[in-house]
């Protein structure tokens, strides 16, 4: 009878274990395949005129993104302009200055703003960007992306500017600087590696983002000059031609899917083996 | 300003009063702190303003439906009669059936990697495992088109009705022509994209539970499974919780991945094959060719119910697993 129980719970023991490594390396193996398709079908189908040409008309054999490729880096240049300066500095604040009740309420609705649905972003950006002036532009798809890079920054640059040992800030203290120079010339320098590192991941995260880009930059079969209209982005262009009925524009998005997910993972796995290397294990 | 007048600055005794307050801005303390404080101050005015924009801007449905707009089903831009209940029960359907898939598949992944991979092996799959949560969704989506829609249509939808379909009760699900799209299939997409997230807040909670749980329950004879299942497991599930939250609140938000293989059709069915629609899907589909000032209204309600929705899972979430880190989530 005993003997039997201790039979039954242990094959139970190494049926559940080996169930629950099957699932972690199921899980891996996702991300294998999901590379594999891509490589494989976009690296079939990518050229050189997929970076240098701009889209051909409505099922028209041929043509590239050069466009939308250009609208991406402009779109991320514009977030980066809007986002980075006001997460830095939110985070300053949080790590340095931060008193109780508002430190708190600021990095509650920092996470909170950080788990709002991408698409109501696009939204904000709609109605503050778009309906005021009445046309879509790619400086309204810029602020989407500019808000979603905020929360991001501030998390990680808090996180590093406490990572700093307090003897670094009284040293300073103790050599006359008052607070800001503290802060500005010792504490912020000492945490720059990972503040940068931590930019860069938000940016890399929102580069993939596509609901909040499609009624706030929305789409354009040209160039865009300036900043005052709709542009072309990666992310919509693989949207708009994975759904359409086109051959031709599959193997385009396909193309296009692949050069998204190289310059996220390039950037993911740059940045995260630089952050492991400075001997933190959290991820951003 | 050099540093020496600052130095007498802090050196003299803490003053009160306007020509104090002056003096300390002059040695630049109070304006980096006034800064900083503007643009901390600035994260709470984008939210506030983003919740008064959808408040303001859905006024006219919420005027003009009230209560009505979450129960009814037609969704009439022509007519102008907006009924958001199918957008709902479709971001629920997908939502909590992507949950059921990937709570297990997440836990026992994460038990795996806090309690018995080698640290080494566990950090290498951790890594992985970030990176892809870091897929954009819309790879997610290409991918679910041209390969999870077919494998549904040709191999898993006639193995699920073969076997299901005959069944009282549970073959009601499985009933109906089988397209490809659909509840199930983006269900699966979403199952794929929250699962990394279960599994990194997951582990992380597992690993703070305190060795000398797990080592009292190997002493008492436990296997390795029992221990983990009857002790670890329960002192972490607050943490555990509040990692499906996190990813319950991710998959109701979820847009583009939902949008490419849920069918885009505004119906409430049963069947799990039946392509639907969802909250999400219908705000990226609609918004940009908004007919007019009531649909576009209608859609921006429908946002609103999505950002208070997920302002709610998050923040509770972010309290469970504050919780358990602090070690407050020991069995009662």
């Amino acid at each position: 009878m005993t003997n039997l129980r201790l039979a039954w719970r242990k094959s139970l023991n190494g049926v559940m274990l080996t169930l629950t490594g099957v699932a972690a390396f199921g899980v891996v193996a996702v991300l294998f395949v999901i590379l594999g398709f891509l490589i494989w079908n976009g690296g079939t189908s990518l050229n050189l005129a997929f970076f240098t040409q701009l889209p051909r008309g409505e099922g028209e054999i041929g043509g590239g993104m050069a466009n939308a490729i250009v609208g991406s880096l402009k779109l991320l240049f514009l977030a980066a302009v809007i986002g980075l300066p006001i997460g830095l500095l939110a985070g300053v604040y949080l790590a340095e200055f931060g008193g109780k009740t508002f430190a708190f309420v600021t990095r509650y609705t920092t996470d909170l703003l950080n788990g709002a649905p991408s698409i109501v972003i696009g939204l904000f950006a709609f109605s503050i960007a778009v309906l005021p002036v009445k046309h879509f532009s790619v400086l309204a798809g810029g602020i989407a992306l500019g808000v979603m890079v905020i929360p991001i920054t501030v998390r990680s640059t808090e996180e590093f500017l406490r990572a700093i040992p307090n003897s670094l800030r009284e040293g300073a203290m103790a050599l006359g600087a008052n607070k800001w120079k503290t802060i500005a010339t010792v504490i912020i320098p000492a945490a720059s590696g990972g503040i940068i590192t931590g930019m860069l991941l938000s940016l890399a995260r929102v580069a993939g983002e596509t609901a909040p880009l499609i009624f706030t930059a929305l789409n354009n079969q040209y160039w865009s000059p300036g900043l005052s209209q709709p542009s072309a982005s990666l992310p919509v262009m693989i949207y708009i031609y994975a759904l359409a009925p086109y051959d031709d524009w599959h193997r385009q998005a396909w193309a296009a899917g692949l050069v998204l997910l190289a310059l996220v993972l390039t950037a993911n796995i740059s940045c995260r083996l630089i952050l492991n290397r400075k001997g933190s294990s959290r991820s951003v | 300003m050099s540093t020496a007048t600052s130095a007498i600055d802090h050196a003299a005794p803490p003053e009160s009063g306007p020509r104090a307050f002056l003096r300390r801005m002059r040695g630049g303390d109070e304006v980096a702190h006034l800064i900083t404080l503007v643009f901390a101050a600035t994260i709470l005015l984008i939210t506030s303003i983003m919740v008064y924009e959808l408040w303001v801007r859905s006024s006219l449905t919420r005027s003009k439906f009230g209560f009505a707009f979450f129960f009814s089903s037609v969704w009439d831009p022509v007519a102008e009669q907006f009924g958001a209940a199918p957008f709902i029960y479709g971001t629920l359907v997908t939502s909590l059936l992507a949950l059921a898939i990937a709570v297990p598949l997440g836990l026992a992944a994460a038990i795996f990697l806090a309690e018995l991979a080698p640290r080494k092996l566990s950090d290498i799959i951790a890594f992985l495992i970030d990176l892809l949560a870091a897929v954009p969704s819309v790879i997610y989506g290409l991918l679910g088109i041209f390969i999870i829609v077919p494998v549904m249509r040709t191999v898993i939808g006639p193995f699920l009705k073969a076997s299901f379909s005959h069944i009282p009760l549970i073959g009601s699900l499985f009933q109906g022509p089988n397209y490809g799209v659909g509840f199930l299939t983006a269900s699966i997409v979403l199952a794929i994209m929250i699962v990394p997230f279960i599994i990194s807040v997951s582990r992380e909670v597992l690993l703070t539970v305190p060795r000398d749980q797990r080592e009292a329950a190997l002493s008492l004879g436990a296997t390795r499974w029992e221990a983990t299942w009857k002790v670890v497991v329960p002192w972490a599930r607050t943490g555990v919780l509040g990692s499906v939250f996190l990813a319950l609140a991710r998959a109701l938000g979820e847009t583009m991945a939902v949008t490419m293989v849920i069918g885009n059709t505004p119906k409430i069915a049963a069947s799990l094959f039946s392509p639907g629609y969802s909250i999400a899907a219908v705000i990226a589909n609609e918004f940009a060719e908004a007919s007019g000032d009531a649909h576009r209204s209608a859609l921006m309600e429908l946002g609103l119910v999505l950002f208070l929705i997920t302002f709610i899972l998050n923040g509770f979430a972010r309290l469970l697993i504050v919780a358990t880190e602090r070690g407050g989530g020991r069995p009662s």
